[in-house]
C-alpha cells in the first residue's frame, strides 16, 4: 500500500509551509536575532498563572461542560459588552475554544464546503486558507494594497462577492500588516454586507493592541451582528499563547453548530487554562494596558529604524507586527529575510508566507526587547546600505 | 488630559508618567531614545525631565545592585524601632536624627505595631549590631529596638534577581 496515496488529495497536496527552511538554516546558527515570532515576549502575568497552579492543587483536572464554563462565559459575555459594546448570551451565544485557532476551523467547518467560497483579504494569518482549503471549499482572495494602508476597501469586497459566497473572513487588527480598520470604511463593509446571505468571521485576536484610539468591533453593528461569528483569545492580550484558549461570539445558530463540531473533535478547552482565563478577565487590566504601551514604544521605535534604513514602511496601527516594503532592494522577500538571516543573523519573515501578495514585502515583530530591536535594526541598516540598488 | 508646563514647553500628564515608566526600569534611558520612544521631541523630553526633577519626582538615578553576587562583603538588616513622638514635630525630628547615618539606605514611618522601619546596611554583622547599639538605641525618645537581618534578596525595587529572562519561544512562528 501507498501511504502517500491514502492521504486526502486537499491535505497531500498542500504545499509545505515556506519558511521551513529558515528553521533548518537557525538550528545551524548561535546568538540570532529573530524578529520572526508571532506571540508576546512577555510572559504570562503572575495572577493569571498563579490561578492556574491554584486550580491544579484542588484537584481541578476533569472536562469542563463542551463550549466551557459557564461562570467564565459569563466573564467573556461582560468583558466582550464591555469593551466591544456588543452583547452575547452566556448560555447559547459564548464557545471557549482551544485557542482562535480551533474557533477559525470550526466556524469554517460549520459553515464551508465543495462548492462553497470562502472570501479572505490577504496578506494575512495562514490558517484561514488552510483551514477553507481543508473544507473543500474555495479560497477567494482579495489583495490589499499597500496605499490603501493594507485596509480593506469595500470597492474590493464588492467585486469578490459571487453567488457562491458562503463566507467572509475579516481579519483586522492584522497579522502581518498591522493594519487597523477605519471607521468610515468600516462601516461602507458593514453596507455591502448587511443584505447579503453571507456569514462574516471577523478574527479580532489582536483587539486589545491597538494604537490609534478604541478598537470597533465588526460585531458591534446592529445591521451584521447575527451573521457575524467574532473571534477572539487570550493568547495575544494577556500573553496566553501556550495555554491555547479562545472564544467565539455569535447567534445561537451559529455557535450551536461549531459546538457540534467541537464537542467530537475537541471535547473542551484546557480546564487548567479556563480558570487561568478566569483570572485574566476579572485582575488583569492593568498589567495588560502596561504591556499595550510598551509595544507602542517599541512599534515607533521599529517604524523609525526601517525608514532610517531606507526602507519605506506604512505606519501599523495593531498588533505587534511591521510590514516594511523591501522593493528598493530589488530582492525578492525570501531572498532578502534569506540574506539578512545569513549575512547579519536577524531573522524575518517573507511576506509571501502570508499570501503571494506579501512579496515585496517582510514581516518583523516587535514583540522583543528593546535592547535586541535596536541591535536588530543596527544590523538590517548595515545589511540595507550594503546592498542598496 | 491634564497638561503640564516647563519654560513655555506643553507636555500631557500621560507622557510624564510614560517617561517616569522608562526611567524607573532603566535609569540610563536617553533622551533621544525617550523620545522616539513616545512620539515626542528631544526638547519635550528634556523639558519633561527637568520638571520632574524640580518637583522632586524624580529624586535619584540609582544603579541597583545585588551585592552578593559582587565580592564586596554586605549585610542588610531591617530594625524595627519604637520612639516617643516629640512635641511639635511628630516623629519627623526623630527620623532625620536617624536617616542622616550613610548606613541607613531607607527608614519608613509605619502604622502598626511600632514606629519607624529602617534599613541599614553595613560589612557585617558586628558592623550593624554595633551601630544599633551605639548609634540608635542610645538616642532620645527611643524606646525599643528589634534587628531583623537578611538572609537572601529574592527581589528589590521590583527586579528579581534570580530570573532567568531566558527567550523560549519558538524563534519562527506565523
Ligand atoms: C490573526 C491571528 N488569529 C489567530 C491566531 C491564533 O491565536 P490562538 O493562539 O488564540 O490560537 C493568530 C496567532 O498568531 C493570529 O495571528
Amino acid at each position: 500500500m501507498n501511504l502517500q496515496e491514502m492521504i486526502r488529495p486537499t491535505v497531500r497536496n498542500m504545499p509545505p509551509s515556506g519558511i521551513r527552511k529558515y528553521f533548518d538554516l537557525l538550528n545551524e546558527m548561535k546568538d540570532a536575532i529573530s524578529l520572526g515570532v508571532g506571540e508576546p515576549d512577555f510572559v504570562t502575568p503572575w495572577a493569571i498563572r498563579e490561578a492556574g497552579i491554584y486550580s491544579l492543587e484542588r484537584g481541578h483536572t476533569h472536562y469542563s461542560s463542551n463550549p466551557g464554563f459557564i461562570e467564565l462565559r459569563r466573564q467573556i459575555s461582560r468583558y466582550v459588552a464591555r469593551k466591544y459594546n456588543v452583547e452575547y448570551d452566556p448560555k447559547t451565544e459564548i464557545i471557549v475554544t482551544v485557542g482562535a485557532s480551533e474557533a477559525i476551523d470550526i466556524a469554517l467547518r460549520a459553515l464551508a464546503g465543495p462548492g462553497d467560497e470562502v472570501i479572505i483579504p490577504e496578506p494575512s494569518f495562514v490558517a484561514y486558507k488552510g483551514c477553507t482549503a481543508f473544507t473543500g471549499a474555495t479560497p477567494v482572495i482579495i489583495e490589499l494594497k499597500e496605499e490603501d494602508e493594507f485596509r480593506l476597501r469595500p470597492e474590493q469586497l464588492e467585486k469578490a462577492l459571487t453567488e457562491r459566497t458562503k463566507v467572509v473572513i475579516l481579519p483586522f487588527p492584522n497579522n502581518p500588516t498591522g493594519a487597523v480598520m477605519r471607521a468610515d470604511d468600516q462601516r461602507k463593509i458593514v453596507d455591502v454586507l448587511k443584505d447579503r446571505d453571507v456569514i462574516i468571521i471577523s478574527d479580532e485576536i489582536y483587539a486589545e493592541l491597538t494604537y490609534s484610539g478604541k478598537h470597533v468591533s465588526f460585531a458591534s453593528y446592529p445591521e451584521i451582528r447575527d451573521k457575524t461569528i467574532l473571534i477572539n483569545g487570550f493568547s495575544k492580550a494577556f500573553a496566553m499563547t501556550g495555554w491555547r484558549i479562545g472564544y467565539a461570539c455569535g447567534h445561537p445558530v451559529l455557535i450551536e453548530a461549531m459546538n457540534k463540531i467541537h464537542q467530537y473533535a475537541i471535547m473542551c478547552s484546557p480546564t487548567t487554562a479556563q480558570y487561568a482565563a478566569s483570572e485574566a478577565l476579572s485582575s488583569c487590566e492593568d498589567e495588560v494596558q502596561a504591556m499595550v504601551r510598551e509595544y507602542n514604544r517599541r512599534r515607533r521605535v521599529m517604524v523609525r529604524g526601517f525608514r532610517e534604513a531606507g526602507l519605506s514602511c506604512f505606519e501599523p496601527m495593531g498588533a505587534f507586527y511591521v510590514f516594511p516594503s523591501i522593493k528598493s532592494t530589488g530582492m525578492t522577500s525570501d531572498e532578502f529575510c534569506e540574506k539578512l538571516l545569513m549575512e547579519e543573523k536577524v531573522l524575518t519573515v517573507p511576506g509571501t508566507a502570508f499570501g503571494a501578495c506579501g512579496e515585496g514585502y517582510i514581516r518583523a515583530t516587535y514583540a522583543n526587547s528593546y535592547e535586541n530591536i535596536t541591535e536588530a535594526l543596527r544590523r538590517i541598516r548595515r545589511f540595507v546600505s550594503r546592498h542598496r540598488k | 488630559m491634564i497638561i503640564k508646563t516647563y519654560k513655555g514647553v506643553f507636555i500631557v500628564s500621560s507622557k510624564m508618567e510614560e517617561i517616569l515608566e522608562i526611567l524607573e526600569k532603566n535609569a540610563r534611558a536617553g533622551v533621544e531614545e525617550i523620545a522616539l520612544m513616545l512620539d515626542m521631541s528631544v526638547e519635550e523630553v528634556e523639558a519633561a525631565i527637568k520638571k520632574l526633577e524640580e518637583d522632586k519626582v524624580i529624586v535619584g538615578y540609582n544603579t541597583l545592585i545585588n551585592w552578593d553576587n559582587s565580592s564586596k562583603e554586605t549585610v542588610t538588616a531591617l530594625i524595627e524601632l519604637r520612639v516617643t513622638p516629640q512635641r511639635g514635630q511628630g516623629f519627623d525630628k526623630i527620623a532625620e536624627r536617624i536617616y542622616r547615618y550613610p548606613q541607613v539606605k531607607a527608614c519608613y514611618l509605619m502604622s502598626g505595631s511600632f514606629d519607624l522601619t529602617v534599613i541599614i546596611e553595613g560589612k557585617n554583622m558586628k558592623e550593624v549590631a554595633l551601630f544599633v547599639a551605639e548609634k540608635l538605641a542610645p538616642l532620645e525618645g527611643v524606646i525599643s529596638t528589634s534587628t531583623h537581618f537578611v538572609l537572601k534578596k529574592y527581589k528589590d525595587d521590583g527586579v528579581i534577581f534570580e530570573e532567568n529572562g531566558k527567550d523560549d519561544r519558538e524563534a519562527l512562528r506565523l
